[in-house]
């Protein structure tokens, strides 16, 4: 295995509907370390103010298609908290 | 060709961009807005979008139904201000025969639904709104 680095993960996080209104805001740049996951970047939008509104485990998209809390982030990766989804 | 549509959807002109003189069967649906929610008069309501994967979504759904069917499919969902009886969505899927064509048609819909990222705002008759919530009856209300 390779020795740490201190590399980290720059990613922007993008906020909807009533996640958007209870944060007051559409969207939040993270800085992750370099081997992070939607879950990491979940927690840290959660640690913002409102951010405890938002579920443990929403629903989650990476650079335009759902993922899973699981999935790694990679350098300038768009994630986005979904809140529940009414279309149709 | 964009899925999302901030002007009233016109079903026969979706209907005229999938037809074929090989296609036998034409299966459309129209979602409307309804008047009610909850037990709660709606007076009007607001749909929005995260467009970019909304539009990819969409393009996904048709593609997996025009894969798994032999069958062309229109879809189109509006965003924005929408009145009580307008058309909030609409699907038409052709094929030689209905049953591809139901079949496409029902498919597209429920993942509509299930997977685009859309987001309803209802604004109620006594001035209460709210972000919708199909799989909560009672949601929390605020007051304008």
């Amino acid at each position: 295995m390779p020795a740490p680095t201190t590399q980290i993960v720059n990613v922007r996080v993008l906020l909807f509907a009533s996640y958007a209104d209870r944060l007051g805001l559409a969207s939040v740049r993270v800085a992750l370390p370099a081997v992070a996951t939607v879950a990491d970047a979940l927690e840290h939008v959660r640690s913002l103010p409102g951010g405890e509104q938002i579920p443990p485990r929403p629903l989650c998209a990476v650079n335009l298609a759902h993922a899973g809390l699981d999935t790694r982030l990679v350098e300038g990766d768009e994630v986005a908290l979904l809140p529940p989804l009414a279309g149709g | 060709m964009s899925f999302l549509s901030a002007t009233p959807i016109d079903l026969a002109a979706l209907i005229a961009r999938i037809e074929s003189p090989s296609y036998g069967g034409v299966a459309s649906f129209l979602g409307q807005v309804r008047d009610h929610h909850d037990g709660r008069t709606v007076r009007r309501l607001e749909y929005s979008a995260y467009g970019p994967m909304a539009e990819a979504e969409c393009a996904r759904i048709v593609a997996e139904a025009e894969a798994r069917w032999s069958v062309r499919v229109a879809l189109e969902h509006r965003v924005g201000a929408l009145e009580i009886g307008d058309v909030a969505v609409a699907v038409a899927a052709a094929g030689a025969h209905r049953d591809e064509a139901f079949a496409a048609c029902r498919f597209v819909i429920e993942e509509v639904k299930r997977r685009v990222p859309i987001w309803k705002k209802e604004f109620y008759q006594d001035g209460a709104m709210q972000w919708v919530d199909p799989a909560r009856v009672a949601n929390e209300v605020t007051h304008s």
